[in-house]
């Protein structure tokens, strides 16, 4: 079969729209290979917009991976911008990938990365657009399978009606064995149709395909039970993890778009996974253990991309940079190695600990100096001992000291608010931080040109954490909370005018919340906002909170259920909770003891450096921790000046 | 006083090259802010030894200058670099063009020619060829007769601050109709003026003048920029500096 590109109708459109060049690919290091020489072809959807897609580190592994296979071919496809939508519409335009431009629909995969649940929406609106059935008992053996990853995909069931199948941690590996499936039952004639396809697909590790589980419902409206309905398949899906990091040295040759996009900037990963036990943080409990890439595995990745793209900055990624077993010594070879040249290194936001500071200074040698981002997240010491984020208030104050001193002139700090046993006192505590930091900062810097940016934002609790079984606080509760913040930040004009804050209401973060927490039976209020013209809900301007609370209120009557019972309601220790058959090694007993030790204060450490505390992962997932020091060391590179 | 960094200042412009390139195909869709980028990352790839402003955000010294509207495809479009150490000039375009995107093609570097004054100031016109499909070329041609016939044609443009009302006539130079493979095709001359009068300005007019609407999308290529002279011709802006080009043959450096 050939794929014609659908750019001759395409281009007439572009004329008419806003930034068209996000349409029309060409990015450097892009590839397109020739559709009848491979077997198996995926489209790689990134639910947002190019800006914010195009420099996800996921799709761009998986692009790459897939590509150097020589019986597959990846092509990339972005969420289309509703000015676009309409015309594609109006002129019978499908969804496209923006390398080729063929036609989604074409396709034999279309893997979504879910960073967020807010992407749900964009998801219905691109099968809409490729023409592929919104349900997915409605597609048929010549409709892509549609799978879904990302750390939403921890929890897929309010899109299980859509997705055909949900894939589980890291991707490297299992879009591998994916391929191979799809390869050998289109070789053999595409036998027993779609169904069967998905069967051997749900055999594969790591693979969740919802419609052979079957969710049954108790009389209180929580779940009875989750069960298989077919005995080849498992009973429970777990995830996948990459245990060597430097056998996948990816992206190799990262994209480079024209368009602006949110990260002007390459980024390695350093390491994946995090064991510091911020309760909170999803993303730190279903990617363990840690697994560090090392010094000098990270070494040629940055040069490699570097020569590759062009780009002046490098952003050493990970969930928790400054615990790199090697980072000093890395941040310093560095440095050393790109002197003079104008390149920047950065660390993501950092913990409050005044190595990050030295570090800093020492990634910021060579290129602009612009601003440090510490994440306290609580406000008080108190709840900062709930969330497990540890950290004394003479010890903030004075690592923020320092860093003005060292010539930092703007510090952004992230809060959150709304979480679980928090009061307003905890969260006014934050201004008394903020004012103290300018305080102390202006001493020690001997300047009044000094800003601190207090970022905050709603708590949204999330699968697989000790608090998903918390009650969200309610949008009325964030917005309270923000507002008394406001003021007292503000009492004091003299000081308060060094303090930036930005902050978001609590509205999406309760929408977020039921898409998070939610169960199969949410996937018809998702659809309902959709067919309502609810899109992009991660972009303000297009969020319409009263959108989604009609549908929810009109959709979850008829069973009794409403937001509230999504949201704010606490779950109780042995309920049912929608994700349970799905598994991230952590052992629930585990997750509910950490949560009650979060209720009554107590802390717990890291397993990298204070013992095993028996989260499950390592013995269930057959993984175990994966750190440095390696004793190697960077080697001077002939760097062109 | 406004605080400096530590060290050395940066190593001086030693170096000033003049390019011109292309804008092509689908990347006719990018912006100038899109291009500047691209430029930019080009030149680091290429390892162009480019010089920076001083300050704690070193910028590498580039002028970009009367940028095509995005969606107008171009084939002069010009921007100048200043170097920290000396490059032949036809070497620094063929690593540029290698390292940029296909659509992107540098098609000329010279270097400037010392008190020859600024690049910016010989661009004050362009030579358009917009390609009107579904346009009936005799309609086309009677509608130019009519703007070339009045003194003042007021259209709406959408700028930053709104709309604003420009006269599109005045900064028409000449303007001819052609035929090709059945597509009728508008050869204009525009002064560069402010705010800038751009081919959907020009369509515009024509619109005003004679109800002209095409059907299609048009097309507009910018076919040459420069300095307009005497007989209402562009001249190429690079040419003054083209003098300098014999001097530096003996001083070649590989980039």
């Amino acid at each position: 079969m050939t794929v014609d590109s659908l750019y001759p109708q395409l281009e007439p459109l572009l004329a008419q729209v806003q930034k068209p060049i996000q349409y029309v690919g060409g990015e450097l290091n892009a590839q397109v290979k020739p559709w009848d020489e491979v077997a198996v072809h995926w489209a790689l959807m990134y639910p947002d917009a190019y800006e914010v897609g195009l420099p996800n580190q996921g799709l761009m592994i998986l692009y790459e991976v897939l590509n150097e296979r020589l019986d597959a071919l990846a092509e990339r496809t972005y969420a289309v911008w509703p000015d676009l939508a309409g015309l594609m519409r109006e002129h019978g335009v499908g969804q496209f990938t923006v390398d080729a431009h063929r036609p989604v629909r074409d396709f034999d995969l279309l893997g979504v990365s879910f960073a967020t649940e807010l992407g749900y929406t964009n998801l219905l609106e691109a099968l809409d657009l490729a023409g592929v059935p919104l349900h997915a008992v409605d597609r048929d053996e010549t409709h892509p399978v549609v799978v879904a990853g990302g750390h939403a995909a921890f929890n897929p069931e309010p899109v299980a009606d859509f997705v055909d199948c949900a894939v589980l941690g890291d991707g490297e590996q299992v879009v591998g064995d994916i391929t191979d499936v799809v390869a050998a039952w289109k070789a053999e004639g595409r036998p027993g149709g779609r169904v069967e396809l998905l069967a051997r697909l749900a055999r594969v590790d790591g693979v969740y395909v919802p419609r052979f589980y079957a969710v049954s419902y108790a009389a209180d409206g929580t779940i009875a039970e989750v069960l298989r309905t077919r005995d080849d398949v498992p009973a429970r899906v777990g995830k996948r993890t990459v245990m060597d990091l430097d056998e996948w040295p990816y992206p190799k040759q990262p994209l480079v778009p024209l368009a602006e996009s949110v990260h002007e900037r390459m980024s390695v990963e350093i390491f994946r996974g995090c064991t510091r036990g911020c309760r909170f943080c999803q993303a730190g409990m279903i990617t363990r253990p840690v697994r560090e890439r090392t010094i000098t595995g990270i070494g040629s990745m940055v040069d490699a991309g570097l020569k590759a793209t062009g780009y002046e900055e490098v952003g050493l990624l990970s969930l928790s940079s400054a615990d790199h077993s090697e980072i000093g010594q890395l941040a310093t070879e560095l440095a050393d190695r790109y002197e003079g040249t104008n390149t920047g290194l950065s660390l993501p936001s950092t913990r409050v600990d005044a190595f990050n500071v030295t570090l800093a200074n020492e990634l910021s040698r060579n290129g602009r100096r612009s601003g440090l981002t510490f994440a306290p997240e609580g406000g008080s010491e108190r709840i900062r001992r709930v969330i497990n984020k540890t950290v004394s208030k003479e010890d903030l104050v004075r690592t923020v000291t320092t860093a003005y001193a060292n010539g930092w002139r703007q510090v952004k700090l992230y809060f959150m608010c709304g979480l679980p046993t928090e009061t307003d006192a905890d969260v006014l505590e934050i201004a008394e931080l903020a004012v103290e930091v300018i305080r102390a900062g202006r001493e020690a810097s001997g300047s009044k040109d000094i800003r601190c940016t207090v970022s905050i934002g709603g708590f949204v609790p999330k699968p697989h954490t000790p608090f998903q079984w918390a009650g969200q606080a309610s949008a009325e509760t964030i917005d309270h909370r923000l507002r008394i913040l406001r003021e007292a930040i503000n009492a004091d004009r003299r000081i308060g005018r060094s303090i930036g804050l930005r902050y978001h209401d609590g509205k999406p973060g309760v929408i977020e919340g039921l898409l998070s927490r939610g169960d199969r039976r949410v996937g018809r209020v998702i659809e309902r906002v959709w067919r309502d013209g609810g899109h992009f809900d991660g972009w303000s301007e297009h969020f319409s909170f009263d959108r989604w609370t009609t549908a929810a209120a009109e959709e979850l009557a008829p069973l009794g259920l409403d937001l509230d019972w999504y949201t704010t309601r606490e779950r109780t220790e042995h309920e049912v909770l929608p994700w349970d058959h799905l598994d991230s090694g952590l052992d629930k007993e585990w997750l509910w003891e950490d949560w009650q030790d979060a209720v009554s204060e107590d802390e717990v450490g890291d397993c990298r450096w204070t013992g095993c505390y028996d989260c499950g992962v390592c013995p269930t997932m057959g993984t175990e921790i994966q750190i440095g020091p390696t004793g190697r060391s960077l080697l001077p590179l002939s760097v062109v000046r | 006083m406004a605080r400096q960094p530590d060290g050395p200042p940066p190593p001086p412009t030693v170096q000033k090259l003049r390019l011109r390139y292309t804008k092509r195909g689908p990347l006719r869709f990018a912006s100038h802010r899109d291009l500047a980028r691209a430029l930019e990352r080009a030149l680091r790839r290429a390892q162009v030894p480019m010089a920076f402003s001083a300050g704690f955000s070193p910028h590498p010294k580039i002028s970009y200058m009367g940028a095509a509207p995005t969606g107008a495809a171009s084939e002069a479009e010009y921007f100048e670099i200043g170097l920290s150490a000396r490059r032949d000039p036809e070497q620094v375009r063929a690593a540029l063009d290698a390292s940029l995107p296909p659509g992107i093609d540098v098609l000329e570097c010279v270097e400037a020619l010392e008190g020859s004054g600024s690049l910016a100031d010989r661009l004050d016109a362009t030579r358009w060829r917009i390609d009107l499909p579904g346009v009936d070329a005799d309609e086309l041609a009677a509608a130019v007769q009519e703007l070339l016939a009045r003194e003042v044609v007021m259209v709406a443009k959408r700028t930053k601050n709104g709309t604003r009302d420009v006269d599109a006539r005045a900064a028409v130079v000449r303007a001819a109709v052609a035929v090709e493979a059945g597509c009728a095709i508008l050869h204009v001359v525009v002064r560069q003026l402010t705010p800038t009068v751009r081919p959907d300005d020009v369509m515009a007019a024509l619109a005003a003048v004679a109800d002209l609407r095409p059907p299609l999308p048009i097309r507009a290529v910018r076919e040459a920029q420069g300095r307009l002279d005497d007989s209402g011709e562009v001249a190429d802006p690079l040419g003054p500096d083209r003098a300098v080009r014999s001097c530096c043959q003996e001083e070649r450096a590989p980039v």
